[in-house]
């Protein structure tokens, strides 16, 4: 078998956020909240320690999903919805390496929807940042599953009349070991939402609200409305279920911190064919 | 008429819960043990569970490669629904159909073949032993007419039964030997002569693929479950637990192949396992592994298609998918296994391959191949290691993941390793891995990702030629289509018109100079392939691979190629041209 061991040599100096700041110019419009998400997650990475080789940044396709070439760590920009299990695969593989996987609502909740249900249901020790900005941005502004039903577009005039999904609590229904919300302007609270997600052993969700300053300019107002240490965080899930349905959706914080155990460990045998070729033998 | 292979065939059927297909198993386990080859296929009805099932069985002492056009037995254990298998057990007037006179008349579709009807009481026989099952009497009555030794059944026995404690084997032993002794008072035979007595592989080609990739370093394997292939992923389930490496069961074809990505891209061997409606969902993300340059390998069980098809049913219709089946331009490999023996070596090659060009390689078995159990001589063909180039040219300058090299592979170092960060993307880049919509770029690097197949060194496995060297006549063939095209040719050559098997096993990027040279001298040549359209004909046609007077003999499954109807295609078209 192949033996994988990043060298978890701890830095000669602490890292800095400079450390994971890559020389690629984010395409996103000037004022997006993603520019936040992506401060918040460069100091994150700091604060954790793990050197950028360490890393892996994992996405989809979509504004947001443009993320791991603005970090300097290891990266995948794979297809639109499948960052999921394109991390999973790659932790279940290395479990040496710290896996982020990043993306948007349209990516992760549309058509990456059942990989999110799977990924919340196995566990496997990722964290999962979502940033919410409730309209498909690279695509000129359709409304997503979390847009609100009446959001007047051109492919869907007078709004969809479908009624927006609650994200935290599908992912906990559907068993995520750390449930969490953030906000992309915040970004010193947003860092520490991170470092906390990415601590947390299993399956850790982060949704942020993260404004669209093109398509969506009302959502600058957030700032506002945002609802600062509103939320205890518990381990009982339906308390926390309670909390996210019945609460404001603006509220910020750490609603869950489970204890399931994370998904088994891969078997350790012998790694020699020949033995189980000597299975087909027959005389 | 009877073929002049030395071999005997033979079909033992039942509906559910008689144990037809345990019988037919330990009928093909007493047949290696007593020095023979042999193939099993089996047929069972459309229920999950239970159901009428039939095991179709050939041994024989020499190697046995396609299913016989006739049988020579039919052992139907009860009358019930076992006439819908009728099509698929060719019977005549020299076959024996042994009936229990309990179990009511003689079908019409059977008694139509006019194969001799023999009455064996296979229920009174079985209640005459304690414990006794009808299924064991019939494998009795199988074993003696083919003329098998009493040790190899006993030891067969032992080996398929043993695990249900020394009470069950005790009983189907007597049950065997009444069945044994119920024939013998016929004074029926189909005595086989005495086969070489060697240490063979008995398995499918599923396992054989499981096991090449164990072989191959596969270590990472992840599937959906889907008719024809899930073999292979629990043969690997189960192995893996002491050989080490890891199956998971994905909750989609999607998230299986980019969870192959994802364990690509960390530096490990991978595979997904699927049947054609799966790879149709994996295509996109085909297209990814591509642009990314991401070694995996993508095996096919091909069943007759297309949408749900005829999924426990043989065809060869994928190959078009396979071979292009993806959004723009991406090319890639196809292997293709061409008999159960080729699978353990085609699919370590495949996984070699995938690890050396960095691209996912299309591994296309079929349902023929790859459920059909055979006794065969161990392979002993093994290809060379191949490794991912994971090191850099040079340290301390920026690392260039898409080098535009002149081999067109470049260094792919795993996460994990300081200096050398980039991140894999679907979209057009540069050299360094970062987007770029620029022509000059997605030019360059398409042309890199061309050049990588084109100056492989393939080597000599790209295909086998079987048949004389003078041969005049030569067909042209992939996967399970191989074997009947292999006996038609022995037959054609014995009759005095040479003919010779291009069996490919690399079908893209295609040998064009070598394959030229094996159809040298052939003043036919006939594509044959199991499906309507012509798939492989029209690749090597648009190859510009065939001369001219190339014919295709393409015609769907899900009915299997036998060696009596490539014989009959080349006579009639033959005529067909004099006229």
């Amino acid at each position: 078998m192949t033996v994988h061991e990043a060298p978890h040599a701890c830095p000669q100096q602490a890292l800095t956020l400079k450390d994971f700041k890559s020389s690629v110019e984010p395409i996103w419009c000037s004022g997006c909240g993603d520019f936040g998400v992506l401060q918040a997650l460069q100091r994150a990475l700091a604060e954790l320690g793990r050197p950028p080789h360490e890393v892996v940044v994992v996405s989809g396709i979509g504004c947001s999903s443009r993320l791991p070439a603005y970090t300097t760590a290891y990266g995948f920009h794979g297809v639109h919805g499948r960052a999921l299990p394109v991390a999973t695969g790659l932790k279940l593989a290395r479990p040496d390496l710290e896996v982020i996987t990043v993306g948007g609502d349209g990516d992760g909740y549309s058509i990456g929807g059942n990989h999110f249900l799977h990924a919340c249901r196995r566990n496997v020790n990722l964290t999962y940042i979502v940033m919410d900005n409730r309209v498909y941005g690279m695509t000129k502004g359709q409304p997503s599953p979390t847009t609100e039903a009446d959001w007047d577009s051109d492919a869907a005039p007078g709004g969809t009349g479908v009624k927006p999904f609650s994200p935290l609590a599908i992912a906990l229904a559907a068993g995520a070991n750390f449930v969490a919300r953030g906000f992309a302007l915040d970004v010193k609270p947003l860092a520490n939402l991170i470092v906390e997600a990415v601590r947390h052993p299993g399956f850790s969700f982060l949704e942020v609200l993260s404004p669209c300053i093109t398509f969506r300019p009302e959502e600058m107002e957030w700032k506002k409305s945002i609802e600062r240490n509103a939320v205890q965080a518990t381990a009982d899930r339906a308390a926390a279920t309670a909390a996210i349905l019945g609460g404001g959706e603006m509220a910020t914080g750490v609603f869950f911190k489970g204890d399931r155990g994370s998904y088994a460990e891969a078997p350790k045998g012998h790694g020699d064919a020949e033995k189980i070729a000597a299975k087909f033998l027959v005389a | 008429m009877s073929t002049t292979r030395k071999s005997v065939a033979i079909v033992i059927a039942g509906s559910g819960g008689t144990g037809a297909i345990t019988a037919g198993s330990t009928l093909l386990a007493t047949a290696a043990r007593d020095g023979h080859y042999g193939l099993m296929t089996k047929l069972s009805g459309a229920q999950v569970r239970g159901g009428e099932a039939a095991a179709l069985i050939e041994i024989g002492p020499e190697p046995i490669e396609a299913q016989p056009d006739r049988f020579d037995a039919l052992i139907a254990l009860d009358w019930e629904n076992i006439d819908r298998f009728a099509p698929e057990i060719p019977l005549d007037g020299d076959s024996l159909v042994f009936s229990d006179p309990k179990a009511g008349a003689v079908p019409p579709v059977i008694a139509a073949t006019g194969a001799r009807i023999v009455e064996m009481p296979f229920t009174a026989l079985a209640h005459s032993v304690e414990g006794g099952r009808v299924n064991m009497v019939g494998f009795g009555v199988a074993a003696t007419l083919a003329g098998l030794d009493d040790d190899a059944i006993e030891a067969a026995v032992r080996a398929q039964i043993g695990g249900k404690g020394e009470k069950a084997v005790a009983a189907s032993l007597a049950a065997a030997r009444v069945g044994e002794e119920a024939l013998n008072a016929l004074g029926l035979s189909f005595a086989l002569p005495m086969g070489e007595k060697k240490t063979r592989w008995m398995c499918s080609g599923n396992d054989a693929v499981g096991l090449g990739a164990l072989r191959g370093g596969i270590e990472f394997v992840a599937a959906y479950p889907i008719t024809p292939a899930t073999e292979i992923t629990e043969w690997l389930a189960v192995e893996m637990q002491e050989h080490g490496g890891r199956v998971v069961l994905a909750e989609d074809e999607i998230a299986a192949i980019n969870m192959c990505c994802g364990a690509s891209f960390a530096g490990v061997p991978t595979m997904t396992i699927t049947s054609g409606p799966g790879l149709a969902l994996k295509v996109e993300t085909l297209g990814l592994a591509v642009a990314a340059e991401l070694p995996m390998v993508v095996v096919d069980v091909m069943r007759v298609g297309p949408s749900t098809g005829v999924p426990t049913k043989s065809d060869q219709g994928d190959l078009d998918i396979a071979l292009r089946g993806t959004p723009g331009d991406a090319p890639r490999v196809v292997l293709a296994p061409m008999s159960i023996a080729d699978c353990a070596s085609t699919t370590e090659w495949a996984v070699n391959v995938a690890e050396a060009l960095q691209t996912p390689v299309m591994l296309l078995s079929d349902q023929s191949i790859g459920q059909t159990q055979t006794i065969i001589d161990i392979p002993e063909n093994r290809p060379a290691k191949l490794r991912r180039l994971t090191e850099p040219f040079a340290e301390g300058v920026d690392f260039r993941r898409y080098a535009l090299t002149d081999s067109g592979v470049s260094p792919m170092p795993a996460p994990g390793r300081p200096g050398t960060q980039w991140v894999a993307d679907g979209l057009s880049h540069k050299e360094s891995g970062h987007p770029s919509n620029a022509a000059v770029d997605h030019v360059a690097q398409l042309n890199k990702r061309l050049r990588k197949l084109e100056l492989f060194d393939w080597g000599d496995g790209w295909a086998e030629t079987f048949g004389p060297a003078d041969a005049t006549t030569a067909l042209v063939a992939f996967g399970s289509t191989v074997g009947p095209a292999k006996e038609a040719a022995r037959r054609l050559t014995a009759a005095g018109q040479p003919t010779k098997v291009v069996a490919l096993r690399l079908i893209s990027p295609l040998r064009k100079g070598p394959f030229a040279a094996a159809l040298a001298g052939a003043r036919r040549v006939v594509v044959v392939e199991q499906n309507a359209s012509g798939q492989l004909y029209r690749h090597l046609l648009g190859e510009k691979a065939l001369p001219t007077f190339a014919e295709s003999f393409a015609r769907p499954g899900p009915a299997p190629f036998r060696p009596a109807e490539i014989v009959a295609q080349l006579e009639t078209a033959l005529a067909e041209a004099a006229e």
